[in-house]
């Protein structure tokens, strides 16, 4: 039966898109996380998503799963503050802050939640028409 | 091979196996909505259906109206589709055209696929039940009952 292919596409979409919330949570958790040293600092973390094609001929390479082919690091700058009651601050009394942008990860975080449901709906779908099927003739 | 059975169920079994190709690919699609570059793909089910009952056209059992929208598929394609036994034909698939273009090179269209989604899951709910009935009659006639 065909349609188990089904199973593992939204699976792959369901596990991609929990990676990204993941990181969105971590960068979310971090944006405050202030190093006295730039280079140390935190830095915002992004996913990064690749097809998987289907291998056969024809139809059969219609599968296209997602795989998260590795966490890419944001290369903005650290954003300097001046903050000398700090205890982390530097010889001139800066601090540096990660380059998390707090607006753009919300956003991030409603596009994978309503993916992530999306892949949901097509699985909870397909599973009952797989049911159906499962029930012909009788 | 085609046996008595498969004449009696008619188009409904091909059909059906379409359809749940067309909803692999468009669970493909929406699973890739946040993919780089990754092109949406469709099936034209009209070709499909009826490269997949082109082969069974010699046995005559197919309505009349399909095979004449074989033959209208086959004035305008430049290359005819040539049927095979589990239509299983890359020519079949067509990539989407994108309404608005994305910067990351993906065309999948969340709404689109989602309406395309759920219209295939009816049409694929309605050929199972033509197919529940088909075999229910079938039932009836063998039991007596």
């Amino acid at each position: 039966m065909s349609s188990f292919k089904i199973f593992e596409i939204a699976g792959s979409g369901m596990s991609a898109q929990s990676v990204r919330l993941n990181t969105v949570a971590s960068n979310l958790a971090n944006a405050d996380s202030v190093s006295g040293d730039p280079n140390t600092v935190y830095q915002a973390k992004h996913p990064v998503f690749q097809a998987v094609m289907g291998s056969g001929a024809g139809l059969n390479a219609a599968s296209a799963s997602v795989s998260v082919t590795g966490i890419a690091q944001s290369r903005a700058a650290p954003e300097m503050r001046y903050d000398p009651g700090n205890p982390l601050a530097d010889a001139q009394g800066n601090v540096y802050a990660p380059n998390v942008n707090v607006v753009e990860e919300m956003a991030d975080m409603i596009s994978a939640s309503r993916s992530y449901q999306n892949n949901v709906e097509v699985l909870n779908t397909t599973r009952d028409m797989m049911l159906q099927t499962l029930k012909l003739g009788s | 091979m085609r046996t008595t059975l498969d004449n009696y169920l008619g188009i409904h079994a091909q059909a059906l196996t379409i359809e749940a190709k067309r909803n692999e690919l468009l669970a493909a699609n929406l699973a890739n909505v946040d993919t780089p570059n990754y092109k949406a793909r469709d099936i034209d089910f009209k070709a499909a259906l009826s490269a997949a009952s082109g082969n069974s056209a010699a046995n005559g059992s197919s309505s009349l109206s399909l095979q004449q929208g074989n033959a209208s598929l086959k004035a305008t394609s430049a290359t005819p589709t040539t049927g095979t036994e589990n239509s299983g034909d890359a020519s079949l698939m067509r990539y989407r055209v994108p309404m608005a273009p994305s910067l990351d090179g993906n065309t999948v269209d969340e709404q689109l696929e989602q309406s395309a989604f759920a219209e295939n899951s009816v049409r694929y709910q309605a050929t199972l039940t033509f197919l529940n009935n088909a075999l229910r009659g079938l039932m009836t006639a063998i039991t007596g009952s």
